[in-house]
């Protein structure tokens, strides 16, 4: 399978490219959102002030420890442990993110449902699977926090850090209907019956 | 033996940290275990980076994961313990308060509907404390477990009813695996409470879901069922991360508790892979810790 080694931003072109299985290692911006940064920025009217046409997110709420501003931590922030939340609860927000602010690639865990694979295909973009719950690891890729905006919000701020050798992510949706999480739910269903039979159960509805 | 507070207190805060940073060795085993069974390449990779992580995690004395999850904090007080109850819980608290300032580890915990967050991992009945009293006449443990919210959000209850028998509570756990996927954070251990009241069918839940791998339900017919239903789980191909492959759970666990004529509820809770906890224990010799 092939690998791709990404400077951030990134070309539809270089998005288009990309199929499920493939692995993507990121290098240089990556902004990290969830919920809450969602809910205000499309529920609530707020406009965020970085220009993230290109460029990833990554579903996140990192540990932070507030120190003074320096050239080291230029938001305030230094990083203690930055890691990846569930993406599910955050589907209906794949597609406004894409058409208002530009953004390419979404890094996640766990995956996303039909709304962000018709985004992806429509507007050029894919879903990059991180380990979940491997926050030590991730956190060693990344180098600075270099920027902080909603930050009422925190720790949902909407967060801009620089990352190097960040990967390697596995393309689990891509802009062509590919998705594994679609193959494995089909999978899985289709041993559901053999499961129940060996546990005896009798009347499987 | 009397217990001191401010020693509670600051056993709390540590105990907050220290689950946090150290997977327990039962979990560790549950891994390796899961390691030499994995046949699903991208599975095993998956495999590999969460042990990778466990390691990167004690050498760089980082936390294994950013959720801080929701505080839970599980007191066992023995016969001949003397120590002020209500005093306890706000020494609990202040411990839990205290880790989160002085670490500093991020604040999960919001109010419900403002959802504003104090930045204290408290909050209206946060952290959950469980008292619970046991024969150990000269011993009181304390057991954190940080429960994270990708596992949490995974939690399901379903009032069967007698004339479903078990079959329904079997259909039912295989279900929620299904329906979890990769939201989980798997390989999971799935907890399963069988039989009680609906709010007690879903502690033991949680009981079930945050016990040591390794351990059996003390009810033997929990026990049966436990490991019908960890072999069966494992047949479904969720995987790691929910992108396929042999190993979706470490373990099913079952709690039971008896129930009404009428009723067969079962209850899922899940922990995830970071399935963190930590034990501290008084006794007259003084406090140590563990998991």
């Amino acid at each position: 399978m092939a690998h791709y080694d990404f400077d951030m931003p990134v070309t539809e072109q270089q998005i288009r490219q990309l199929k499920v299985n493939e692995t993507v290692t990121l290098n240089g911006t990556l902004f990290g959102i969830r919920d809450a940064t969602y809910i205000h920025m499309f529920d609530r009217g707020r406009k965020a002030r970085f220009d993230m046409r290109g460029h990833a997110v990554i579903h996140t709420a990192p540990n932070v420890r507030k120190v003074e501003k320096s050239a080291e931590y230029p938001a305030g922030y230094a990083p203690i442990c930055i890691g990846t939340t569930t993406s599910a609860r955050m589907e209906r927000f794949t597609r406004p993110l894409m058409e208002q602010y530009g953004v390419r690639i979404t890094i996640g865990k766990g995956g996303l449902g039909k709304a962000s694979q018709d985004a992806f295909r429509d507007l050029g973009g894919v879903y990059l699977a991180i380990v979940g719950g491997a926050a030590a690891l991730e956190t060693t890729w990344i180098e600075q926090i270099e920027d902080v905006d909603l930050d009422d919000l925190n720790p949902e701020s909407l967060w801009k850090f620089r990352v190097r050798g960040f990967g390697p992510l596995l393309v689990s949706m891509d802009s062509h209907g590919g998705s594994l999480y679609t193959q494995v739910a089909q999978n899985s269903q289709g041993r559901r019956a053999a499961a129940l039979a060996a546990l005896g159960v009798k009347s499987q509805a | 033996m009397r217990v001191d507070l401010k020693q509670v207190e600051e056993a709390c805060k540590e105990l907050y940290i220290r689950a946090l940073k150290l997977l327990p060795p039962d979990i560790k085993q549950g891994f390796s275990q899961l390691d030499a069974r994995e046949t699903d390449p991208t599975g095993k990779a998956i495999l590999g980076t969460m042990i990778r992580n466990i390691k990167v995690a004690e050498d760089t004395n980082n936390l294994l994961c950013q959720d801080t999850g929701i505080p839970i904090y599980n007191v066992a007080i023995g016969s001949n313990v003397e120590v002020d109850g209500y005093g306890l819980k706000l020494a609990i608290a202040k411990g839990c308060e205290r880790a989160t300032r002085e670490h500093p580890v991020r604040s999960s915990v919001v109010h419900p509907t403002t959802r504003v967050n104090e930045h204290t991992s408290c909050g209206r009945s946060v952290p959950v404390i469980n008292i619970d009293f046991v024969p150990d006449a000269q011993t009181l443990t304390i057991e954190m477990i940080p429960k994270g919210s990708g596992s949490e959000n995974n939690s399901w209850l379903k009032m069967a009813i007698p004339a479903d028998g078990i079959d329904a509570i079997k259909t039912f756990v295989i279900d929620c695996v299904l329906e979890a996927g990769g939201k989980t954070c798997p390989p999971t251990i799935v907890g399963v409470g069988v039989g009680g009241t609906a709010d007690l069918c879903v502690h033991l839940s949680k009981v079930a879901a945050t016990r040591p791998l390794g351990t059996q339900c003390d009810d033997p017919e929990g026990a049966r069922l436990e490991a019908q239903l960890t072999t069966a789980v494992n047949q479904l191909g969720v995987g790691p991360q929910g992108l396929g492959g042999d190993c979706t759970s470490f373990a099913v666990h079952v709690e039971t508790a008896a129930t009404h004529i009428t009723m067969n509820p079962v209850a899922v809770n899940m922990q995830c892979h970071s399935a963190r906890r930590a034990r501290a224990t008084f006794t007259p010799q003084g406090l140590s810790y563990g998991f």
